[in-house]
């Protein structure tokens, strides 16, 4: 290691949450109660989950770490622990300077105050004292571009406006470790463009040290000198970026081939049991080849009864930039779904995607509107070159290589 | 870049300073168990944390409301008005030499200020569950901060029961420079109270739903519209202490009424006894928060 100091140093820490097993969870104490006194000899079926088992490492001040795995891996764990939202079951964190985190953005903004009543408000949340506030008001302001909206109630901002306001206090958080989590998936390119400077300007100009929790491996690769890649709440690799993501891509890539098991995935969003997604076969198994017809079937389970059901499959690059998308509602029909339904949805398409590597999200909706399951990232496919791709440099074009057709004219 | 190798199990010594000496944490976090100290002087440094949740809640309150502030005064009233009517001509319950309304007034002015603490602070928790999970800071400050809308809408209702004692031609003693006393004893009990009901609340939501109705007896369980003597009387003979023992806040709204109007019989042992309790309630209700406190990011 370097002579450099250290900023964060963490040894032997765990974190387990217990889950109650057979037995239904009782959120009234009456159920409770009821509960103990019919099955006095019980014991509830406890199963201890271990959210982080025995991580360990050190991060240099000035550093930028990213931390990398996929949903459930306890990269969110990991960043309350560090934040003293919640507390280790085991292990040890020190930290050498004054934490500040930002897991949200906007946290405790409330729609009923106004610009500048909210920007006080959130300041005073994520551990600014006043007279800093004060200080830091113009820069504020100036980074959120609502100046004239100052003395409107943020309920009447558009989405842009509040995440661009929340964003400005919080990036005015003035501590020596910043634990950042997955806030830039948040406003408009421009603005995330924005964002992203800022950070890196934290670091490399005022000496930072920042923890920055993404799927986006564009951003952490843009940001980061070194990542952290979790999995299943162990640490797997800590190295250079670069390395690292690319050994956690192609293991993601490995348990991709032929059918996609997201039944046990954690979701994020939708009606949970309600509607499932449980996977989804990808050409049964055979590669995918660019130019060459894919077909895709994806199934599903039910315990309620749904109208209108649209399912969609979204393919982004590995930095999440999203090239295509495709809905069953686009020259398909939406379905009404039954109680206690399994069923599979499959669809024909040409690949046209550069060989290469992408991630594929996977969603379902109810009418316009609701979002009753949507895994993001949830894999990553491999596309190899077809019989008819052109050879050369892939990498220098663009992501999708589409066909036409071509006529030559030609005079003498 | 920097030549990092991957760490996976690496047992490292602790970090150390050029000089040999290791170097101070800002922060240690480690698990812990048992009874936590109140650490006051965190809660000092979110000074400016609890006077900003005070003041969002002071001007939420009556934000998009047509009457605005005037509900503050209307409320304590018509409460005074209904539970004056009721003890005082339908039930003929004496009130001494005080009037009925002023009477049952001075009891509600007291009472709210015991029970809109309780109801705020016990669901400020529950009500602030997206800052729970997703910020740090003391949690006590958040029911803590109830305090101060409470305080704003104490000092109008009081303000309105100087009008009404003008009106009726009645003059404070000075007994009334014990009031703020007496005040500060009654938060102390809501509070208390609160803190543990808060505490409970984030596990279990019955406690959102019991606490209106506890409330509501309380109303009547307690001295509001009637003399504590009076009630007593009423009890069979040996029994009586028990409505003194049984509900404290009954000493604490006894005294608060004897600094506004004078007269009556207080019993100064219950007021003590109260007073007591009030202050072992709020550290028992503080202490029991911060030893809960732990679980509540996890379970909320």
């Amino acid at each position: 290691m370097s002579s450099k100091d250290i900023a964060v140093s963490v040894r032997g820490l765990s974190k387990s949450y217990t889950i109650a097993h057979n037995v239904e969870k009782h959120s009234t104490m009456g159920e409770a109660m009821l509960h103990r006194f019919k099955n006095p000899l019980q014991r509830a079926e406890k199963e201890t989950f271990w959210a982080l088992r025995d991580v360990e490492f050190d991060i240099e001040q000035g550093d930028v770490v990213g931390i990398i795995g996929r949903n459930g891996a306890g990269k969110s764990t990991l960043l309350k622990i560090l934040s003293q939202i919640t507390e280790p079951t085991k292990g040890e964190i020190k930290l050498y300077g004054r934490v500040g985190s930002l897991l949200e953005v906007g946290t405790g903004f409330h729609p009923e105050l106004t610009g500048r009543e909210n920007i006080f408000l959130n300041g005073a949340i994520l551990g600014m004292r006043r007279a800093e506030i004060d200080k830091q008001f113009d820069a504020i302001v100036d980074f959120s571009e609502v100046e004239n909206f100052l003395d409107t109630p943020v309920k009447r901002y558009s989405s842009g406006m509040y995440v661009r306001l929340a964003f400005a206090v919080a990036a005015h958080l003035n501590p020596e470790i910043l634990i950042i989590d997955e806030v830039l998936a948040v406003g408009d390119a421009e603005f995330q463009k924005k964002c992203l400077g800022k950070m890196q300007d934290v670091s490399s100009r005022e000496g930072k040290t920042v923890v920055f929790v993404s799927h986006n491996m564009g951003a952490v690769r843009g940001l980061c000198s070194s990542a952290i890649w979790l999995k299943n709440g162990q640490l797997l690799d800590y190295g250079p970026t670069s390395t690292v993501i690319n050994s956690y891509l192609s293991s993601s890539a490995e348990h991709s081939k032929g059918f996609i098991d997201l039944k046990q995935e954690p979701r994020l969003h939708g009606w949970g049991e309600r509607f499932k997604i449980c996977g989804l076969s990808l050409n049964n198994g055979m590669p995918l080849m660019h130019g060459q017809p894919v077909s895709v079937a994806i199934n599903f389970e039910s315990t309620g009864s749904i109208q209108d059901v649209v399912v969609g499959l979204g393919i982004s690059t590995l930095e999440g930039v999203r090239l295509l998308t495709y809905e069953s509602r686009y020259l398909g029909e939406n379905k009404d779904i039954n109680q206690n339904t399994k069923g599979t949805i499959s669809a024909q398409m040409e690949c046209y995607l550069h060989p290469g590597q992408y991630s594929l999200d996977i969603g379902a909706g109810a009418g316009d509107t609701e979002v009753i399951d949507y895994l993001p990232a949830c894999s990553i496919i491999e596309i190899l070159p077809g019989p008819n791709t052109p050879h050369g440099l892939y990498d220098t074009f663009a992501s999708v290589r589409l066909p036409a057709e071509w006529n030559w004219v030609t005079t003498q | 870049m920097i030549e990092s190798q991957p760490l996976r199990n690496a047992k490292l010594p602790p970090p150390v300073e050029p000089g040999g000496e290791p170097k101070q944490p800002h922060l240690i976090i480690r698990p812990s168990s048992g009874w936590a100290a109140l650490n006051l002087r965190q809660i000092w440094l979110y000074r400016d944390l609890l006077m900003t949740l005070a003041l969002r809640d002071v001007k939420l309150r009556y934000r998009q409301t047509a009457l605005g502030a005037i509900w503050v005064v209307l409320q304590p009233l018509l409460g005074a008005g209904v539970l004056s009517f009721v003890f005082n001509r339908v039930a003929d319950v004496p009130t001494g030499d005080a009037p009925a309304f002023l009477f049952a007034f001075v009891g509600m002015l007291a009472f709210t200020a015991f029970s809109s603490t309780l109801t705020k602070a016990s669901s400020s928790l529950v009500g602030n569950a997206q800052l729970v999970s997703k910020v740090f800071f003391p949690r006590l400050v958040l029911p803590l901060s109830t305090v101060l809308s409470t305080l704003v809408d104490f000092a109008v209702s009081l303000t309105v029961l100087f009008v009404l004692m003008l009106l009726y031609r009645i003059a404070p003693g000075p007994q009334l420079l014990l009031l703020p006393l007496w005040l500060g004893l009654i938060l102390l009990l809501s509070l208390g109270c609160g803190l543990i009901a808060g505490a409970l609340m984030v596990s279990y939501r019955d406690v959102q739903y019991v606490l209106p109705v506890v409330v509501n007896l309380l109303t009547f369980a307690s001295p509001v519209a009637y003399a504590a003597s009076f009630a007593a009387s009423k009890l069979p003979d040996g029994l009586q202490p028990f409505y003194f023992i049984l509900n404290p806040l009954a000493g604490l709204l006894e005294a608060f009424r004897w600094s506004v109007l004078g007269g009556g019989e207080v019993q100064w042992g219950y007021v003590a006894y109260s007073s007591v309790f009030a202050l072992l309630l709020f550290l028992a209700g503080a202490f029991a928060f911060r030893k809960m406190e732990r679980k509540f990011a996890d379970v909320i």
